[in-house]
């Protein structure tokens, strides 16, 4: 069996480039797959305590995010559709209407 | 024993039922036929006159000393106490109360009757005129407001008569209110009135501030000893020597009372109003201007006598004034030329005589001639009315002439009136001016010689206006020619009957010394007495038979100068009035144009009070409302600006400069929010590295923990 720091470097490395793609991708669309990514590094760890203390209560907190990460995709591409009809544009800098 | 009876029960009725119609013509009278608003208003007046009537011969059936009736409806003012010129105080009170004594009986059925005549004139008079029932409203109301006047058992209910007859007068002098001469009569007759009321509520107040009471007498009364009265209070005073004969407070009541009596009557200097009086209709100049109203003030007067009694020179005053009335108005009436204001002048003129009668002391007389002159003036207006009616309207008598065998009806009542007027044995103005004249003569020759020389004067104006309307060529238009025809019996009828009193009324006092009784002297007697029997009005006269008939024989040939004179003017041409006119021209003009009265006062008065409202005028637009009124605008702007400057800039600059202030501080907080998430996010990011970086060692103690 691996050692649990493979799991935990694997699943930094991915939050890493979740993080780095919602901060510095222009589109929208995405930043939602980064979010993803995000969910899904969460979700590599959980899996791998679950394995590591024998508890199974980590893995079915996993299956409810996976649950979780589909209806927000859902949500997020319902609203930049929306979003797109009205203003013809899916890029987040130019969404800046929500200031003072 | 005090008279009792059913109508003298009932004397609140006699007003009430002219009231109650002049109401039903105010609500309702638009809407009612003619015929009916004929019925309704003149059944009240004949209800009135025949309630009047019963009355009267209750009363009669007591005996002369106790021939008083008095009914109280209700106290009007309740009793207040009053603080006397002598310091003390005492209730004052007003009733709503009604006397009935032989004075106000006397003037009651002159009211009643001779208005009950012109009322039925009227239907036949007015019946092609707009405004009918408005008319009858009218005439119904002042009817109602002259008996509260003669029936009032105090001086403030006869003022509210008193001012209720000036109001009617003035609504039926203005009843063509589309003419301006009309309306602007009505308004000098209603204001020259005014002056008069002046001095009369002045005079009420003068008496019950010096007397304590402003009813007449206490006579009458059910607790006749307790209640109180003028003549009780006169009685007391003279008896504890408070008040004397001539005492100056009671000349002062009889004066103020007497500008009231002036004014209304139409006595020197407040007579203007009443020869533009007759602007009215003609039956209203008949009831009203010759036959009721006017004589108010003689009514008054002689009503408070027991006050003109113990005032001498107030007597004097009024009989000067009413001498010189009548000479004065006389000479007017000489020369006018319009048949109304012939018969206005007159009018004042026999009023004249009636203060003459009263000024020496001859109370009876006046009332009597009160009487006979309702009698005969109201026939003659009537009788004029009539002339009037026939001619289309015309009222010069330079287009009347040869009317006697047109109008026969009317030219023969007319020819009764005038005799009766001038003074011609047996008719009723015979007995009541000789008598006037007889009294006049006992006290001063001098009036005396003024009233006898007005008595030729008045026998040559009337007869010169009958001669010139009935007598010879008629200098009418052709086709008020075709037109002339006697008018219908509802105005003849009245006039008859009025001819017929005119000729037989004067006989009720006819004198002793040709056999009679004096009746209708000894009738008023009890009320005239006054307080001092020695000065008191009435004394039968006991002079020498001889004076009698030697001045029943003056009076008799100065009118049959008069008419002669008038004869020889207008009748057989002997002496042609235009050269007469031609050799006194200035007098001629003088009394053509009424002694320019009118417009003396129009310049020394009217245009002097025009002035006064001018300067006032000029006064309020500079004076108030320029310093005044604009001066507190521009304060108040003034004060106001500083107040806008110092919310602007103090209140409203603290509020802006703390909102820059914060303007100033929150801007670079501002910058962060760019609305862009992304950026959002990276400072997300670099808050939790900044988190983990300073909190990283007390993680690795919660990992330990947790492991």
């Amino acid at each position: 069996m691996l050692p649990i720091e493979h799991y935990l470097f694997l699943s930094l490395a991915l939050f890493i480039i979740g993080v780095i793609g919602v901060v510095t991708r222009r589109n929208v669309i995405v930043v939602l797959m980064s979010i993803e990514l995000i969910l899904n590094a969460v979700n590599i760890n959980l899996a791998a305590f679950s394995r590591l203390y024998g508890d199974v209560a980590g893995q079915v907190f996993a299956l409810f995010i996976i649950a979780d990460a589909a209806a927000e995709a859902a949500v997020g591409l319902g609203i930049i559709i929306a979003f797109f009809r009205n203003r013809e544009t899916v890029l987040a800098d130019e969404m800046d209407l929500l200031k003072w | 024993m005090t008279p009792t009876g059913y109508f003298l029960g009932h004397l609140w009725l006699i007003p009430l039922f002219p009231l109650a119609t002049a109401a039903l013509m105010l609500f309702f009278g638009r809407r009612l036929p003619n015929a009916g608003v004929s019925v309704l208003c003149v059944g009240s007046v004949a209800l009135s006159f025949v309630y009047a009537a019963g009355a009267v011969f209750q009363l009669l059936a007591a005996d002369p000393e106790h021939r008083v009736a008095q009914q109280i409806l209700f106290e009007w003012l309740t009793p207040g106490p009053m603080q006397m010129t002598g310091g003390h105080v005492i209730p004052f009170v007003a009733d709503w109360g009604f006397l009935f004594d032989p004075l106000s009986c006397v003037m009651v059925l002159v009211v009643t009757g001779v208005g009950f005549l012109i009322h039925v004139y009227s239907v036949g008079y007015m019946g092609h005129e707009g405004g009918y029932y408005r008319f009858f409203g009218y005439m119904n109301l002042f009817m109602f407001a002259m008996l509260t006047l003669v029936l009032a058992n105090n001086m403030l209910l006869m003022f509210v008569g008193w001012e209720g007859v000036g109001l009617c007068s003035y609504l039926l002098i203005g009843f063509y209110f589309l003419k301006k001469s009309a309306s602007d009569a009505g308004k000098k007759a209603f204001i020259v009135n005014r002056i008069g009321d002046a001095g009369f509520i002045l005079g009420i107040l003068l008496t019950a501030l010096t007397l304590g009471t402003i009813r007449f007498t206490s006579q009458g009364l059910p607790d006749a000893e307790s209640a109180s009265g003028i003549l009780q209070a006169l009685k007391a005073a003279v008896d504890a020597h408070a008040l004397a004969y001539g005492a100056p407070v009671l000349t002062g009541i009889a004066l103020l009372l007497f500008v009231g009596a002036a004014g209304k009557s139409a006595q020197i200097p407040l007579y203007v109003w009443l020869p533009d009086a007759m602007e009215g209709p003609t039956p209203v100049s008949a009831l009203i201007h010759a036959a009721t109203m006017v004589t108010a003030g003689v009514y008054m007067v002689a009503r408070m006598n027991a006050v003109y009694q113990l005032a001498p020179f107030a007597m004097d005053v009024v009989a000067v004034v009413g001498a010189v009335t009548a000479i004065f108005a006389a000479s007017i009436a000489l020369v006018q030329n319009d048949i109304k204001k012939v018969l206005a002048y007159s009018t004042i003129s026999q009023l004249g005589y009636m203060f003459l009668a009263l000024g020496v002391g001859a109370f009876a007389s006046g009332i009597f001639h009160l009487m006979t002159h309702a009698f005969f003036k109201a026939l003659l207006f009537l009788g004029a009315g009539s002339v009037i009616h026939a001619m289309s309207g015309e009222q010069d008598l330079q287009k009347m002439g040869g009317l006697w065998n047109k109008i026969p009806i009317t030219g023969k009542t007319f020819a009764v009136a005038t005799l009766a007027i001038a003074g011609i044995f047996p008719f009723a103005g015979f007995f009541s001016k000789d008598e006037i004249l007889g009294q006049a003569f006992d006290r001063y020759f001098s009036l005396w010689f003024v009233g006898f020389i007005t008595a030729g004067m008045t026998a040559f104006y009337m007869f010169r206006l009958l001669f010139l309307a009935f007598f010879g060529y008629s200098r009418a238009d052709e086709h008020v020619e075709k037109h002339i025809h006697e008018s219908p019996p509802a105005m003849t009828v009245p006039l008859i009957i009025l001819a017929g009193l005119s000729l037989i009324g004067g006989w009720v006092g006819w004198p002793g010394s040709l056999g009679g009784e004096n009746r209708f002297e000894r009738f008023l007697e009890p009320v005239l007495t006054g307080v001092v029997p020695e000065t008191g009005a009435v004394k039968i006269a006991h002079h020498a038979l001889a004076k009698e008939y030697f001045l029943m024989l003056a009076s008799l040939s100065i009118a049959g100068a008069g008419i002669w004179l008038a004869y020889q003017f207008y009748r057989t041409k002997r002496i042609a009035p235009e050269l007469v006119a031609g050799k006194w021209p200035r007098l001629y003009h003088l009394l053509l144009h009424k002694y320019y009265v009118d417009e003396i006062y129009d310049a020394a008065i009217v245009e002097r009070t025009k002035d006064l409202g001018t300067l006032l005028g000029r006064f309020d637009a500079n004076v108030i409302d320029g310093v005044g009124v604009n001066g507190a605008g521009w304060l108040a702007r003034f004060g106001s600006t500083l107040s806008m400057w110092w919310d602007k800039w103090i209140i409203d600059g603290l509020l802006n400069f703390s909102a820059k202030l914060m303007q100033l501080f929150s801007y670079p907080v501002r910058l962060m929010q760019t609305g862009v998430f992304s950026s959002y996010a990276m400072l997300i990011l670099a808050g939790l590295v900044i988190l983990l970086a300073y909190y990283g060692h007390h993680m690795q103690v919660l990992l330990r923990g947790v492991r």
